[in-house]
């Protein structure tokens, strides 16, 4: 350990760290992952929980945000409410605070598919857990690669199609912090549908850091939905760390509705010739909500192409920020990447902050990005309204179709139509204007 | 019917429509014509109850009601409907879903039952097919990549199905060629009936070769400056606009 340990300024930080220290000797692992551990959680020391001055975290600074940090979640906790059966008809790997339990998982049907509990590969020091990381420099990455508990690993079987939807719940039971590691390998020619739910009750002041990493293989075809639908006095930060293989298709959708205090992070790596991605975010915020999107796709090889669309609706005090940056590397000639980012806001109070960022280091490439920000548009609504749809009903429909164009882009009805629903529900909770 | 009394109007503060007196009784089909900055295009989209029109004196009465206190969604369900000179485009809302929403939003607002998914689908096919309005269209997002000619005719297609008491046609001849005015014709015409009133403005005397009205006004300068019958169509094509104009001075 070479970082001189820092002195620790604020009472979450010193939380954190007596808490490490507790449980350091108790988490889960082979002695080379116990020193992973150490060195991540002396580098997460170092430098303490992000705040304005860490570019890359200005819009959210969980120094002044997150005044306390909450007991490590215990394990065995018997979630409440749980639905009988997923929303998205497939199969359902349940993760209760932060530990796979395959007790109340229905991993039927899946061919092709191995799934352990991530506390086996961290037991035996697999070296695929934390491969994905190597380059990112994220406090809250090393924070949870310190306390990692165990989530998930899937891995698919080069070739194998899986027709089952795979839904990861993450359910958190109380007011307690969490920090899941999943690992995801999509093996070449492969496709898997993928969906993260992220939810808890409503009321406690639970943290659930989570991290995901996923390796998708050449040629495969995978689709992702994450949905934060978190208790309402929740603290989330989930990063997700993808490398994309040659000729990958890869469609990404992050809905953000939950959580008092949210960020969700993407990583991801084209790391082959031809891939082709998309990249999509749908929230919506009332009340004193704060949502942070946070995305870095780096094109390093030739020829892939990158479309990105991002939309926020923001309602209340509620404050939505998107940060996307495009890398493309001197070597990924011919690249196409279109990034666009757009928020509706429907209150006077509600705030949307976009930071697109192009960095470009070949010179026959194709990018472009776009931000807009406005309120509902008066001409499209008096069409509705002169048609005899009552103006909360036109609202309602004038944003369910802001939304839409992101939600639709993943291009999975299934998926959609969960969305869909639960962008209805947060309309009709609104109660129109 | 619609009785317009002495209606004066402002938009941002500024007076448009100063006195409109105008009937149109049940069954007729009126034209409004008239120099641009006339007022008429005001006067359609006070009828319909835009916000940042406002209503600075007189009345406008329909089946008796003065409606000027409701909003355009009332106005709506009672039966008025403004076929806009630009239809808009609402990506992300497929043109059947907004026919579907706004026929039951006009249905509940009338205390009426909505219409089960097959009956509106009758419904729509016929009023569609009538208009060459294609299944594709229908799906797609509400006028998204629509031609002019289809967006007008995506129009009287709403019109067909919403069934209004009082159509009012916002230069509906606009950016139409001579087929696509004939198709959009003749669907008005198809709608034209003893219980509907159709008010038709309009710049240019060619719309009414193929909607022929009973009678004519001319509107200048905020006000109605002369009635008629089809025959003063024909005159103002012939003679211009700058009689009125002079006049308005």
């Amino acid at each position: 350990m070479n970082a001189e340990p820092r002195i620790l300024r604020t009472q979450a930080e010193e939380t954190l760290a007596a808490e490490f220290q507790a449980a350091r000797t108790r988490l889960a692992g082979g002695p080379e992952t116990a020193a992973r551990r150490e060195a991540a959680f002396a580098a997460f020391q170092k430098a303490g929980l992000p705040h304005r001055r860490v570019e890359a975290w200005r819009y959210t600074d969980l120094r002044a945000l997150m005044r306390k940090a909450a007991p490590l979640a215990e394990p065995g906790a018997v979630p409440a409410g749980l639905p009988a059966v997923s929303a998205f008809g497939g199969a359902r790997l349940v993760i209760v605070d932060g530990s796979y339990r395959p007790e109340l998982s229905d991993a039927d049907g899946l061919d092709g598919v191995t799934i352990r509990p991530l506390a086996d590969l961290l037991a035996a020091d697999d070296p695929r857990v934390g491969a994905s990381l190597a380059a990112l420099d994220d406090p809250l990455v090393a924070l949870n690669t310190a306390l990692m508990t165990g989530g998930v690993a899937i891995d698919v079987a080069p070739g194998a199609s899986v027709g089952r939807m795979i839904e990861l719940a993450h359910v958190t039971t109380g007011a307690h912090a969490t920090q899941t590691r999943n690992l995801v390998h999509v093996g070449a020619d492969a496709s898997l549908r993928l969906v993260e739910t992220h939810t808890g009750p409503d009321g406690a002041a639970y943290q659930a850091n989570g991290v995901t990493e996923a390796v998708i293989g050449d040629r495969a075809r995978v689709v992702w939905a994450k949905l934060q639908q978190e208790g309402d006095a929740a603290l989330h930060v989930g990063t997700l760390a993808l490398t994309a293989g040659r000729e990958t298709r890869f469609d990404h959708l992050v809905l953000m509705i939950g959580a008092v205090l949210s960020r969700s992070q993407q990583f991801v790596t084209l790391s082959g010739p031809e891939a082709k991605i998309g990249m999509n975010g749908a929230t919506m915020l009332r009340g004193r909500q704060h949502a942070d999107i946070a995305l870095v796709v780096d094109h390093t090889e030739p020829a892939c192409e990158s479309r990105e669309r991002f939309k926020a609706v923001v309602d209340g005090e509620a404050e939505a920020i998107f940060q996307g940056r495009i890398v493309v590397k001197p070597q990924a000639q011919k690249t196409d990447a279109r990034m666009m980012t757009q928020g509706l806001l429907l209150s006077e109070g509600g705030q949307f902050s976009a930071k697109p960022e192009l960095e470009i280091f070949a010179d026959d490439v194709q990018c472009a990005h776009g931000a807009t920000s406005g309120q509902i548009d008066e001409d499209l609504l008096f069409y509705l309204l002169a048609r005899g749809i009552p103006r909360p009903e036109a609202e309602t429909l004038l944003v369910t179709a802001f939304l839409a164009e992101a939600i639709e882009a993943l291009g999975d009805e299934t998926i959609a139509a969960v969305c869909e629903a639960a962008a209805t529900r947060w309309l009709a909770a609104r109660g129109g204007a | 019917m619609l009785e317009i009394r002495n209606l004066h109007a402002t938009v941002d503060g500024k007076a448009i429509l100063k006195g409109v007196d105008l009937v149109v009784p049940t069954g007729e089909v009126h034209a409004i014509m008239g120099p641009n900055g006339s007022g008429k295009s005001t006067l359609s989209y006070v009828l319909a109850g835009r916000d940042g029109y406002e209503v600075t004196e007189g009345e406008i009465l329909f089946d008796g009601e003065d409606i000027v206190g409701l909003d355009p969604s009332e106005r709506a369900a009672k039966g008025i409907f403004l076929a806009f000179q630009y239809p808009l485009e609402i990506p992300g809302v497929a043109t059947m879903t907004f026919l579907k929403t706004a026929l039951n939003a006009q249905r509940r607002q009338r205390g009426e039952p909505e219409l089960s998914t097959p009956d509106f689908m009758r419904r729509v096919k016929g009023a569609a097919d009538r208009l060459n309005i294609t299944q594709d269209m229908l799906r797609r997002g509400l006028n998204v990549g629509f031609s002019g000619g289809e967006k007008k005719r995506n129009e009287i297609l709403q019109m067909a199905l919403l069934e209004p008491k009082l159509a009012v046609l916002d230069e509906t001849d606009s950016g139409l060629d001579i087929d696509a005015l004939r198709v959009v014709s003749d669907g008005v015409n198809a709608l034209r009936s003893p219980d509907r009133s159709m008010l038709v403005i309009t710049h240019y005397q060619r719309l009414l070769d193929h909607i022929v009205p009973d009678k004519v006004h001319v509107l200048s300068a905020g006000r109605i400056v002369r009635t008629g019958g089809p025959e003063l169509a024909l005159e103002l094509e012939a003679k211009g606009y700058a009689d009125y104009q002079a006049n308005a001075a």
